[in-house]
């Protein structure tokens, strides 16, 4: 029962409960405004939701046979975790990286990194979301260049970049430049998608980090919808046109535990996306009403005692998803309380999704739930409570504003002490952890170690990389980046330049920072 | 000196920013009566030793979820000897595996707080063993 905010005093609902619901103002059929019901007709019965498994650790090398294993396995798009290093823009051989290099996904210092990592998959024939967000404009630099290399056309590459700087501000705090200047990398990104990868989805505007954080459901929906304004509002800053950008704007919820209360909030996140592209933008293209969205089921959920039941955690998480209609998912494997997952538990947890797709018979009804007295009520509770919160924001000036003050950041931490509390004072049940305690040898899973010599082997390439490339092609190239940086030009194809001639990721990162400045969080 | 607040430095090493955790403990700690320092994010073993040297603490409770702990963990202590303050007790939390904890033991960390701990086994753990040793 995490972070919930619905009222939980209530036992039956009943007509009364709807009696302000209309349904083609508030629901409408599947496919139709404001796709409380989903953003297609036919939903699954269409197109099953893409099972997308995050992965990626260690080497380009290995995460290249995860990959191509995962796409034997029946999987249909392929997710990749960078480890930190790349996450914070910081080359392996630097001495911050030590004792991180390839840890949490998989290390990428240039684009000989890329190449390997793509090696035999074809960039025109998958899908590739990539878990990356300050230096998003960085890495979907080398993306496109290794496409090019292979010879793909460009209007064919399709995926995601996750590329959602404010929930690092707000959350996952992985940052680096002040918003601002972080602001405009998403900005030209998002503009250089729009016109040069037509299929590609610019920016994932993330809940995930903000509920793992620990926020409530609301928070995660509030928050999440604002950002998404926040970049709205930038790209029309930008001269940009709300109908070119906004249909390949997506979103990425978490699932976490509280089943009903997760349903409502994906369909009240479709329904407040909906209304504020048409009535706040003046969008008018449908495609630009709809939220679209990967979900991810929630890590934090998962226990480290009696990991087994993970299975059915995410089993119940995925099926929330499935029945609040997202248009792909990740389900989690039952070790990652403990380590980055095993290629068993992967592929329960694969398995998972496949049984609800293929046997369980969910996928047969478009918005099953619709009409549910319980549903409707809790999916109108959350939408009133996110107006409210946009309202708080709007008037603070805006998410930017909010977040230099430290107004979300403060709510997740109260949110978060006090369902720790709540934990301990046995208000919130934990089955395996604060009750149903087993006295059998804990389950040992054997977790995934990633070798030492990983970062001396990937410090060895980036080293000859250094030696042997044009050093002359490098240096003019993040020269003109600079030039670019301090200008209003897009960046991006300056970034593309620097990338082909093998400028590493730390080079180009630390060349904007000479512009953009250093970020570091204010205490509150 | 029993009746001294017991003073803790709350520190993140390594890159990773989740920070959930070390918010929680450093406002239970804070809140059971104790003298908490949080050190914010990305700070080297030598900010953490500095700072915990400056603040004169008594423990070091170090969080981290990338994986890099037996690499960062064991300079934290190795440079809290080498400035003659192994009293300093130095506590940790995270994705920390079984195996590893024996391990981190050996190199002195004193006591490793796994997920699903709860705040008030690391408040006893401090209460206790700072008591002990300040005897």
């Amino acid at each position: 029962m995490d972070g919930t905010d619905t009222d939980k005093d209530q036992t039956v609902y009943t007509p009364e409960h709807l009696s302000q619901l209309d349904y083609q103002r508030d629901l409408g059929d599947p496919g139709e405004f404001p796709y409380t019901r989903g953003v297609y007709p036919n939903m699954y019965r269409g197109k099953l939701w893409t099972m997308r498994q995050f992965s990626g650790y260690g080497s380009a090398e290995e995460t290249n046979h995860r990959c191509k294993f995962l796409l034997e396995q029946g999987q249909t798009g392929l997710s990749i975790a960078f480890d930190l290093p790349t996450l914070m823009g910081i080359d392996s051989d630097d001495p911050l990286s030590e004792g991180e290099v390839g840890k949490c996904g998989v290390a990428i210092d240039s684009l000989e990194d890329m190449e390997i990592l793509f090696e035999g998959i074809r960039l025109d024939q998958v899908t590739t979301s990539m878990t990356v967000n300050a230096p998003a404009a960085i890495l979907l630099a080398m993306y496109v260049a290794v496409a090019d290399k292979q010879g793909a056309d460009r209007a064919k590459i399709r995926g995601t970049a996750q590329n959602d700087i404010l929930k690092e501000f707000i959350a996952q705090k992985e940052w680096i430049y002040p918003p601002q200047p972080s602001m405009r990398l998403v900005v030209d990104s998002i503009e250089f998608c729009t016109k040069h990868l037509p299929a590609y989805n610019s920016i994932s505007i993330s809940g995930y980090h903000i509920r793992e954080a620990g926020s409530t459901a609301l928070q995660e929906l509030a928050f999440t919808l604002r950002d998404g304004i926040e970049y709205v509002e930038a790209c029309l800053e930008a001269g940009m046109d709300v109908d070119d950008f906004a249909p390949r704007l997506s979103f990425f919820f978490d699932s976490h535990n509280n089943f009903f209360e997760e349903i409502a909030k994906f369909r009240a996140a479709r329904r407040l996306w909906a209304h504020v592209m048409r009535d706040r933008f003046g969008a008018k293209k449908e495609q630009s009403w709809m939220c679209r969205f990967h979900t991810h089921t929630s890590g934090y959920s998962l226990t480290a005692q009696q990991p087994a039941n993970n299975v059915v955690r995410t089993t119940l998480q995925a099926l929330a998803a499935v029945l609040g209609g997202t248009n792909s998912l990740h389900t989690s494997s039952r070790d990652e309380a403990l380590a980055l997952p095993t290629e068993e538990a992967a592929q329960i947890a694969l398995r998972t999704q496949q049984i609800l797709a293929h046997e369980s018979g969910v996928p047969d009804t478009a918005d099953p739930l619709g009409g549910s007295y319980f549903v409707e009520t809790l999916t109108s509770q959350l939408e009133e409570g996110a107006w409210e919160y946009f309202d708080k924001i709007d008037a603070m000036g805006g998410m930017i504003k909010a977040i230099e003050k430290g107004f979300p950041q403060k709510e997740i931490q109260e949110a978060s002490y006090r369902h720790q509390k709540a934990v301990e004072r046995k208000e919130e049940i934990v089955v395996g952890v604060n009750e149903y305690l087993s006295d059998d040898t804990p389950l040992r899973i054997k977790t995934l170690h990633i070798s030492p010599a990983l970062r001396e082997h990937q410090v060895q390439r980036l080293q000859t990389l250094r030696e042997q490339r044009n050093h002359q092609a490098v240096k003019q190239t993040l020269s003109e980046l600079k030039g670019a940086a301090q200008s209003d030009q897009n960046l991006m194809p300056f970034l593309i330049h620097c990338v082909k001639e093998y400028a590493t990721l730390g080079e180009i990162c630390d060349t904007l920072k000479e512009i953009f400045g250093a970020y570091q969080e204010p205490d509150f | 000196m029993p009746g001294q607040k017991i003073r803790v430095l709350i520190a993140k090493p390594g890159l990773d920013g989740h920070d959930r955790g070390a918010k929680v403990v450093a406002r239970a700690l804070r809140d059971s009566g104790m003298e908490v320092i949080y050190s914010g994010l990305r700070q080297t073993p030598e900010q953490i030793v500095q700072a915990a040297l400056q603040e004169d603490v008594d423990a070091v409770g170090l969080s981290i979820l990338s994986g890099a702990h037996m690499t960062l963990f064991s300079r934290v202590v190795g440079l809290l000897k080498e400035n003659q303050a192994e009293d300093i007790l130095v506590f940790g939390g995270g994705i920390i595996p079984d195996d590893d904890i024996p391990k981190l033991k050996e190199i002195g960390v004193d006591r490793i707080f796994q997920p699903n701990a709860h705040t008030s086994d690391i408040i006893d753990f401090l209460k206790e063993t700072v008591h002990e040793e300040r005897h």
